[in-house]
């Protein structure tokens, strides 16, 4: 049981950190770039939040798999797939989630408008320079809100997680994946402690994002 | 390079979505000059053009500087300018002296003037370590302009600094921009609508019309101003008015000037300013 929860929570804390790295640039084009086909890469993006995860789960298992063209760079350092592994499940994640770190954060760059990166400039602050001086510390509350919803989203996932992961115990075993096999094996107990547990930290992360809310919306000038 | 030491010379013409400015500035790089007009003249995007903000076709040499002409275009990082917006704009996530140092830790240029300095200048000993949410209106003003001036500029730009200010907070801060004018040697370049400020803050006006700019105007030359007073009442308002726009003043600034003299404040000379 503490290593399955143990797996769940380090599959959540790398995707939540890789996510948030991977989801910054693409966050920022989005909310700044005045291409006509950005919100073409905005729906691929989104695309997750309504695609079926078994759906997501099948392509990424194709992808991953022994025969896929994406895994022939991977060959020569002996990795022939990346299906039914940890790594795999922290790909599948990732491209789930995508979703939820993308747009708090491209709200929060949007939110920050022109003129804050017009004051930077007339102060010498470099375009790049302005990026860590003033858009990232400005947007803090929307990479806040990202990191709980793709730690909680992670940690809630099923169907990605079943169809790439398998619940291999000690590799892609993780919680909900646990408590489907506990009441298919009639296992009442233990599934009840389980979803308490889950129920008690989805309200956790409810009640702190309204709290995250209610308090960037009172700093707002 | 060299071509014009000691003045700032500027001539921008080009559309900006439907409005189209055509533009000309030359005066020299001292003192205040004044950018007068209606809103929705231009005058606004003028000074972001001088800034580097706003890309217009043109050319703009400052001191002997080219800032842009048809080969290059400085980013505006890269001006020695400060501009003070008409809405503070201080940055939310730093406190009141790291908004005044944000500048002033890029600038590369010689330091002329310091942290300690620009505080007593502009009074904002007690207010360092404040967040900038807890600021009145004219305190966040204060230290918007503090914090250009810190960016060591050589060209100060002012894009109506007031007038978000209601009368009282006006008041407030009008001494510290005429104390700005007396003590520093930064010429300004200074965006109004207000004659009352134009008359007050300016050395100089240009005035814009439709994104057009008339001549350069000098507002601190009182022996024409005594002419002019005396002509007024030697054939009255409306002459002086034909005078004047026979002389190739346009007719709003004419009328600019009648107000003046009628209202008994420095009145405004035509000529070009040495061009």
């Amino acid at each position: 049981m503490g290593e399955i929860i143990w797996l769940t929570v380090k599959l959540a804390g790398i995707t939540t950190v890789l996510l948030l790295i991977l989801a910054t640039p693409v966050a920022w084009w989005l909310a700044r770039s005045q291409a006509w086909w950005k919100e073409i890469v905005g729906a691929v993006v989104a695309l997750p939040i309504v695609l079926p995860p078994t759906v997501l789960g099948f392509y990424l298992l194709l992808a991953l798999g022994p025969d896929s063209p994406l895994m022939a760079p991977l060959q020569p350092f002996g990795i022939r797939t990346l299906a039914f592994t940890f790594e795999g499940l922290v790909i599948g994640s990732i491209i789930y989630s995508l979703p939820f770190a993308v747009q708090p954060i491209r709200n929060a760059f949007q939110a920050i408008g022109e003129r804050p990166f017009e004051v930077a400039a007339t102060l010498r602050a470099s375009p790049m320079d302005a990026f860590f001086s003033v858009a990232l510390p400005l947007a803090r509350p929307g990479f806040l809100v990202a990191a709980i919803l793709t730690f909680a989203h992670t940690i809630g996932e099923f169907g990605v997680v079943l169809m790439i992961g398998g619940g291999i115990p000690g590799e892609t075993e993780v919680l909900s994946i646990e408590i489907y096999r506990l009441v298919e094996a009639l296992e009442w107990d233990k599934a009840h402690q389980l979803a308490g547990l889950l129920l008690v930290f989805a309200f956790a992360v409810m009640l702190s994002l309204l709290l995250i809310e209610r308090r960037t919306g009172r700093l707002r000038p | 390079m060299s071509r014009a030491p000691g003045r700032i010379e500027a001539r921008f013409s080009g559309r900006l979505g439907d409005f189209t400015l055509d533009a000309e500035i030359n005066a020299p790089a001292a003192g205040v000059t004044v950018l007068f007009g209606p809103s929705g003249c231009g005058k606004t995007t003028l000074l972001r053009c001088v800034a580097g903000l706003e890309r217009l076709p043109g050319r703009l040499v400052v001191e002997g500087e080219v800032w842009q002409d048809e080969a290059r275009f400085l980013p505006a990082h890269q001006r020695p300018v400060g501009y003070v917006f008409q809405e503070a704009s201080l940055l939310a996530h730093l406190s009141v002296r790291r908004n005044l140092l944000f500048g002033f830790q890029r600038t590369r240029d010689e330091q002329r003037i310091n942290l300690d300095q620009v505080v007593a200048l502009l009074g904002l000993e007690h207010l360092l370590e404040r967040g900038v949410a807890r600021l009145s209106g004219g305190e966040r003003q204060r230290v918007a302009i503090g914090r250009a001036l810190l960016a060591q500029p050589r060209l100060l730009l002012m894009d109506e600094p007031l007038a978000s200010l209601d009368g009282a907070r006006k008041a407030e801060v009008l001494p510290y921009l005429e104390r700005l004018h007396g003590d520093l040697a930064i010429p300004i370049l200074y965006v109004t609508h207000d004659p009352a400020e134009a008359a007050r803050l300016g050395d100089r006006q240009i005035t814009l019309s439709e994104g057009r700019t008339g001549p350069v105007i000098d507002t601190r030359d009182e022996a024409q101003g005594a002419r002019l007073a005396a002509r007024l009442a030697e054939v009255g308002p409306e002459r002086l008015f034909e005078d004047l726009c026979a002389t190739g003043v346009p007719p709003e600034l004419a009328q600019l000037t009648l107000a003046a003299l009628l209202a008994g404040l420095p009145p405004w000379r035509t000529s070009d300013g040495g061009r």
